[in-house]
């Protein structure tokens, strides 16, 4: 995965508060394998036959401005996959569903909260404005207006570097193999036994 | 210093931490299915092996057919069990197969067959995964990318969650089960009221609830935003758990039991929130609308969206507008096609006997579905004759899967129409497109499929006794 520091895009808003995971993508459209490409099924239901869908309205969106709770639900990492195979970088809103937000910095995409979100999706209505996204200060422009968003070191970096966790990690196997010796050591009737009948 | 059972159990996972990355946790069970395929091409991708396969299992429930498994007649779903079956077997996986005898759901048949156990870690990738904390374990959904890094390092990297207690006390009236418990404080705090908190369930009541109970309530915390429900163990953790398959036993099981007992929230332990709930305040609840949080007391009418503050009221709108309903209407006015038995929420044994209970003798006024957690759930089920109960009514009887909880194996509700459920979410499209869904707990989805509408459990059992 490429990390980036900077995003400039298009921003559109979906006034809607708990937007789920289901929404985002239907579990019938969740069998494709990856490669497949995952956009077209982004808001299926929500956009077949309305026109007026803000992905639909505009062409070239890449920041989508949404209402609090937004990702929850499932787990389901697709849910990031159409996402950014429809060409979203950048979710903005008050509040995300925790897994929905991990599952997105794992894959690039930046949950960008701040408590404006709404003031933000007002000034928007059904227009578009350009956006400028900066990870190293946290803040981003929407048109001239200038706002803040919040988004832990942690995740800040893994955007910004890239990152991936099982390479960092991997280089830990010594500390984690002397973990499990331990645990076993300890507490071995966690390791089930081998063939139950 | 006082430590919050939340704290005891992440202390003894974590590996490593640092400032910069949070705390690698150690992973004590890792559970698979057919929607983990993405993970494993991760794997695959890079040529890593699955670091410990011996905790790692595998179950065939989101795809699997509750019907006709003799020839999977869909090759999209055919494709997703061969492609667990595969995966499985390239990396020495144990898998709870479509063909074997204790296949259910996933976070059924883990307890069912001891691989649940107090202390653990539990890792899955689906968001109801919360239920394993019923046990005392620290379990939580996980996506993909995280999925993959499980299976290569049998780690996982996280940021400790603040504690939160919801302490309830009191005795459940008749007819109040743990289901209402869990969708009268979602609604009273919101789907994302416990967001970035790890949930303790405390009080008499939770004390006094069966492990099943527990595991419903456990299982429901992700609506109200928590990734973790915990109950700390007790006796009835302990006597649920002796004899399962893969639980420990002769030392191994009086170590075990000695460790588990310890897993308490200290006297003195602060929680970063706490809330409390009166048993007594809580009566049979049926959502209304398409978030979990739109729930109330099956006595009540439909809410006027303009008394709810500014977003609320936009969302309970598009809601009504969605479910077919107007303001001012009495739920139990509400008419419904069909009913759903099943997931993992609400389709353990004692589950199925409630709801064969309110049936018995009875018939069902609308079609319905039953699909036992697991199949030694059915078995169980059969023994006891529930099964005839639920045929006589009306309904069917099925294998055990996901089914109608998301649909991917086919079994969906159709556009429109209106289903009294025992799932979890009633999101738009969840039990298929444009399906309009009630959660409520077994007694009431058994009583709706009884009169054919939204229906208080409570007046049903009156007359029966
Ligand atoms: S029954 Fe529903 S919630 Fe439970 S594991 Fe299956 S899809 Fe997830």
């Amino acid at each position: 995965m490429a990390g980036w520091t900077t995003h400039d895009g298009l921003a559109a808003a979906l006034p809607q508060a708990n937007v789920d995971t289901d929404q985002i993508i239907p579990a019938r459209f969740m069998s494709a394998s990856r490669k497949e490409g995952y956009g077209d099924y982004l808001f299926a239901d929500l956009r077949e036959g309305n026109d007026a869908f803000p992905l639909d309205r505009h062409a070239g969106i890449s920041v989508l401005v949404a209402g609090p709770n937004f990702g929850c639900g499932s787990s389901r990492e697709a849910a990031v996959y159409a996402l950014i195979d429809a060409g979203i970088h950048v979710v903005v809103a008050e509040s995300f569903a925790e897994i929905f937000a991990g599952n997105a910095v794992n894959n690039g995409l930046l949950p960008a909260r701040t408590a404006e979100a709404g003031a933000i999706l007002e000034a928007l209505g059904t227009e578009t404005a350009k956006v400028r996204v900066d990870l190293e200060t946290r803040r981003f422009l929407v048109d001239d207006r200038e706002y803040g968003f919040e988004l832990s070191e942690i995740w800040r970096r893994k955007l910004v570097n890239g990152w991936d966790d099982i390479d960092l990690t991997l280089s830990r196997t010594e500390a984690i193999a002397a973990y499990r010796d331990a645990r076993r050591g300890q507490a071995p009737w966690i390791w089930p036994k081998t063939a139950p009948s | 210093m006082s430590r919050t059972l939340l704290d005891k159990l992440w202390d003894a996972h974590e590996v490593a931490f640092d400032e910069e990355n949070g705390s690698l946790l150690w992973v004590d069970r890792h559970l698979v299915h057919e929607g983990s395929h993405h993970a494993f091409a991760k794997l695959a991708e890079r040529d890593l092996p699955v670091f410990a396969p011996e905790l790692t299992f595998g179950v065939a429930d989101h795809y699997a057919p509750t019907r006709g498994r003799a020839s999977i007649a869909d090759p999209a779903i055919a494709q997703m069990l061969e492609r667990l079956e595969r995966n499985t077997e390239r990396y020495g996986i144990r898998l709870f197969g479509l063909r074997d005898p204790r296949q259910g759901i996933v976070h059924v048949i883990g307890p069912e067959q001891g691989l649940t156990l107090p202390g653990l870690l539990v890792n899955c990738g689906d968001s109801h995964t919360s239920t394993h904390g019923a046990f005392g374990a620290l379990a939580f959904g996980i996506g993909a990318t995280q999925v993959a890094h499980v299976l290569a390092t049998q780690t996982i990297w996280q940021a400790r969650p603040k504690s939160m207690r919801i302490r309830i006390d009191g005795m459940l009236g008749p007819g109040v089960t743990a289901k209402d418990i869990a969708l009268h404080w979602i609604a009273k705090l919101g789907t994302d009221g416990a967001t970035g908190h790890a949930v303790e369930y405390a009080g008499s009541t939770v004390r006094d609830l069966s492990m099943e109970g527990r595991m419903t309530l456990c299982n429901l915390s992700i609506e109200g935003g928590a990734r973790f429900g915990i109950v700390a163990p007790d006796d009835r953790t302990i006597a649920y758990l002796k004899g399962r398959p893969f639980a420990p036993d002769g030392d191994d099981w009086d170590r075990a039991c000695v460790a588990w007992r310890e897993l308490v929230t200290d006297e003195a332990a602060r929680f970063d929130r706490e809330v409390r709930i009166d048993a007594a305040d809580i009566a049979p609840t049926v959502t209304w609308g398409t978030t979990p949080e739109q729930a109330l007391p099956i006595t009540s009418t439909i809410p006027d969206p303009g008394t709810f503050d500014g977003g609320r009221a936009r969302a309970a709108r598009e809601a009504l507008d969605y479910m077919g309903l107007t303001p001012g209407q009495r739920l139990e006015d509400i008419a419904v096609d069909q009913v759903f038995l099943g997931s993992c929420t609400n389709a353990r044994i004692e589950d199925l006997r409630a709801a064969a209970a309110i049936l018995k003798g009875r018939s069902a006024r609308v079609p319905g579905v039953v699909s036992p957690g697991s199949m030694l759930v059915r078995a169980e089920a059969e023994r006891e004759g529930l099964d005839r109960i639920f045929v006589e009514a009306g309904l069917e009887w099925v294998a055990s899967g996901c089914s109608m909880c998301v649909g991917m194996n086919g079994d969906v509700v159709a556009p429109g129409k209106r289903c009294a459920s025992t799932t979890n979410r009633n999101f738009r499209g969840r039990q298929g497109k444009g399906a309009r869904t009630h959660l409520m707990s077994p007694v009431m989805v058994a009583a709706a499929a009884v009169t054919g509408r939204l229906t208080d459990a409570r007046a049903l059992m009156m007359e029966q006794s």
